[in-house]
């Protein structure tokens, strides 16, 4: 039995030191920590306010020291990264800064004759690429892609491993985390690694009470914010005692560096033990949809409607302002719903993140839902009716009309903009 | 020819109607309807299906909870699936999800022999879409998540479905038993009947609790589980922007231009 210390937890409080009958704790940077005096008695478990003390066998407590760097699951699809891959390789560089000069970010790269996109993921900001090659591992699998990964992470024991929160993400890492029996938090959408940075974040972006949060805390457990409740609550989830800690992060969300052409970095081909028997699903095809690929999350500029359209012929405005202004057409959940518009179009929780330069929501009443998925645009311009519709509230600009008579308006004014700005400067 | 069917459900607060309180930033759920999980419940109408066709086919449906999602399991029954399952107990209180698959395969396994595992992809209070794949990890299954079409063959085995991608869809083969992750794409879940509201009552509802399942405390529970709710809070509101006002559409429209111009948007 052992008295362990779980540091994201501890809150330096004190009272266990004192509480101690042997003298066993002191404080150090802000921490607890238990000396050589500790005879495992237990009395400082209960005494934690914060419940950050507890009592491990032996056998149970993770040499969390064990485990360094950060990996990136770099998701190919047919020979191509996914934009997330290369969002999480800028995210994780960022990171593995914070937690100290020789942490490196590695690129995890699984397929088939795909070394080739090593040289991508070191331009992006990648330290090291693990290239994982075998025919068998040319296509997704649940079963392939578990095993090898988990074997990988058993010989090298990564810190963090982040993978997007993609289709094939979200079926991969929670089989990766349960078989490695540790955390895994869904769709961040927010990571830190040093409470100061975390702090930093809250106060811009939160209603946070940060008074209880010291700067200089030197513990650097990751912190995973993200989405709750249909985005009406934010959680920040902490793996305070198992490695590695584990997050899948919604596409759109991180920013990729400024590619480095000719970034080189440390090559590991990583032999895969796998058998066609340990694949228990086949695939028979992979079908691209006839429909157009929408691509929410690289448009500069998203036309959205909502339930104010009216039926699917009132998309037909939305589109040629999008046509217009060289955007994206958008949906709020309300018309995927009823079937006015693909899937592939909605904005939101249960939809894409989006942070496009403009964001047009015509005749969206702003659920939180839809809130949770674009309030991070740069411009949003919001045309509804209803003066009181909650989009208002995160609108740069709004007008409250009928999008039907606003938008041709728009349309009809687009290209005399410049010409409009200098009037108004004079 | 008859199948054994379980679909994992979970009863959950309707989080369309949530509201936040403005001035303590705490979720008001007074009034909030508890509803079976959207997901859940096309995960249970593909198993009605396959029971329309084969009519002795079992389904029970698991769910963990507090006592009153028993409320959601007799809604299961009254739509035509065979037997509830609830394990609710105060030790599994908090589990995050690899604390609750812990949970939920011990009480699979408790329930024995089964073809297949229908279950919702994600909840909508949580969204994790994370149960579902450790289920299936702990219970050494192979899975297939995001289910939008799904067939099986005459000879009870060869399962084929269509998997969503983002862009499109994969086809992909399977064999039973198997997890199977639903997505409202699969089925129009159907209602419940008047006959099936009365048959409901006589159909077996099991509530069990964790001893029942001989569940290991050391694997559930919120001091079991490897994530812990750091802080939490609510989204700050952005700032507010201005409402552009004109005596006529094209007044506004230009106004709006001006705008984007000179915050160098366009």
């Amino acid at each position: 039995m052992a008295i362990q210390v779980i540091k994201d937890k501890c809150v330096g409080c004190g009272a266990c030191v004192g509480a101690c009958p042997f003298s066993a704790i002191t404080m150090k940077d802000g921490k607890a920590e238990i000396g050589s005096a500790c005879t495992a008695c237990s009395v400082c478990v209960a005494k934690c306010p914060v419940q950050a003390i507890e009592k491990t066998a032996d056998d149970d407590v993770v040499d969390l020291s064990a485990y360094k760097h950060i990996w990136v699951f770099a998701e190919q699809r047919n020979g191509k990264l996914m934009n997330v891959a290369l969002e999480l390789i800028g995210e994780g560089h960022r990171l593995a800064r914070e937690i100290s000069d020789d942490t490196k970010v590695y690129a995890v790269l699984i397929g088939d004759g795909i070394k080739n996109l090593a040289d991508e993921c070191y331009a992006y900001g990648a330290d090291g690429v693990i290239l994982i090659e075998d025919p068998l591992l040319k296509n997704f699998t649940t079963d392939g892609y578990t095993k090898v990964i988990y074997d990988a992470i058993q010989e090298f024991k990564p810190e963090i491993v982040l993978y997007g929160a993609t289709h094939i993400g979200r079926d991969l890492a929670p089989r990766i985390a349960a078989r490695c029996n540790t955390g895994l938090t869904a769709d961040c959408t927010r990571l830190d690694v040093k409470v100061s940075s975390y702090i930093d974040f809250a106060k811009k972006n939160t209603t946070l009470d940060t008074s209880t949060l010291d700067p200089n805390d030197p513990s650097t457990g990751i912190k995973q914010t993200r989405p709750a409740f249909g985005g009406n609550l934010m959680a920040t989830i902490i793996c305070p005692r198992t490695r590695p800690q584990m997050s899948t992060v919604r596409p759109g969300v991180m920013s990729k560096r400024e590619p480095v052409q000719g970034a080189t970095g440390e090559l590991i081909e990583y032999k895969p033990a796998i058998a066609d028997a340990d694949i228990r699903t086949k695939v028979v095809e992979i079908v691209k949809s006839a429909k157009e690929l929408v691509s929410l999350t690289d448009a500069d500029i998203i036309v959205s409607g909502g339930r104010g359209v009216g039926g699917p012929e009132g998309f037909d405005i939305i589109k040629q302002l999008a046509d217009k202004v060289g955007g994206v057409v958008g949906s709020s959940r309300a018309c995927v719903d009823n079937g006015w518009i693909d899937h592939s179009h909605q904005v939101g929780q249960t939809g894409t993140t989006v942070k496009p330069k403009i964001y047009f929501a015509c005749g969206i009443s702003g659920a939180i839902q839809h809130l949770a998925g674009m309030q991070n645009s740069d411009i949003i311009v919001a045309i509804n009716k209803d003066p009181d519709a909650p989009i208002f509230e995160v609108a740069d600009y709004g007008i409250v009309g009928d999008l039907f008579k606003v938008i041709p308006e728009i349309i009809a004014e687009w290209d005399n903009a410049e010409a409009l700005f200098e009037a108004s400067e004079k | 020819m008859a199948f054994k069917i379980i679909v994992c459900a979970k009863q959950v607060p309707d989080t369309n109607v949530i509201k936040i309180n403005p001035k303590t930033g705490t979720l008001i759920r007074d009034g909030v309807p508890s509803i079976l999980n959207h997901d859940d419940a096309n995960a249970l109408e593909e198993a009605l299906k396959i029971k329309d066709k084969y009519p002795d086919t079992h389904i029970t449906v698991v769910s963990m909870g507090p006592p009153q999602a028993t409320d959601m399991l007799m809604e299961c029954l009254a739509k035509g699936a065979d037997e509830g399952v609830l394990l609710s107990d105060r030790a599994v209180g908090g589990s995050d999800t690899w604390a609750t698959s812990n949970a939920l395969e011990a009480t699979i396994r408790k329930i024995g022999d089964y073809d297949m595992i229908f279950a919702g992809r994600q909840a909508i209070d949580g969204d994790t879409a994370q149960v579902g794949p450790q289920i299936a990890e702990k219970l050494g299954l192979p899975q297939i998540t995001y289910v939008e079409e799904f067939e099986i063959a005459d000879n009870m085995k060869d399962i084929t479905v269509k998997r969503q991608l983002e862009d499109g869809y994969e086809v992909i083969k399977v064999q039973t038993p198997c997890m199977l992750t639903c997505i409202k794409e699969l089925n129009e879940p159907r209602y419940m009947s008047i006959g099936g509201i009365f048959d409901a009552k006589n159909k077996p509802m099991k509530v069990w609790s964790a001893k029942d399942v001989e569940v290991d405390l050391k694997k559930v529970g919120l001091e079991a589980s490897p994530t812990n709710v750091f802080r939490s809070f609510t989204p700050a509101p952005k700032g507010k922007g201005v409402v552009l006002e004109g005596d006529t559409e094209k007044d506004v429209a230009k106004k709006l231009l001006v705008g984007l111009k000179s915050k160098h948007v366009i």
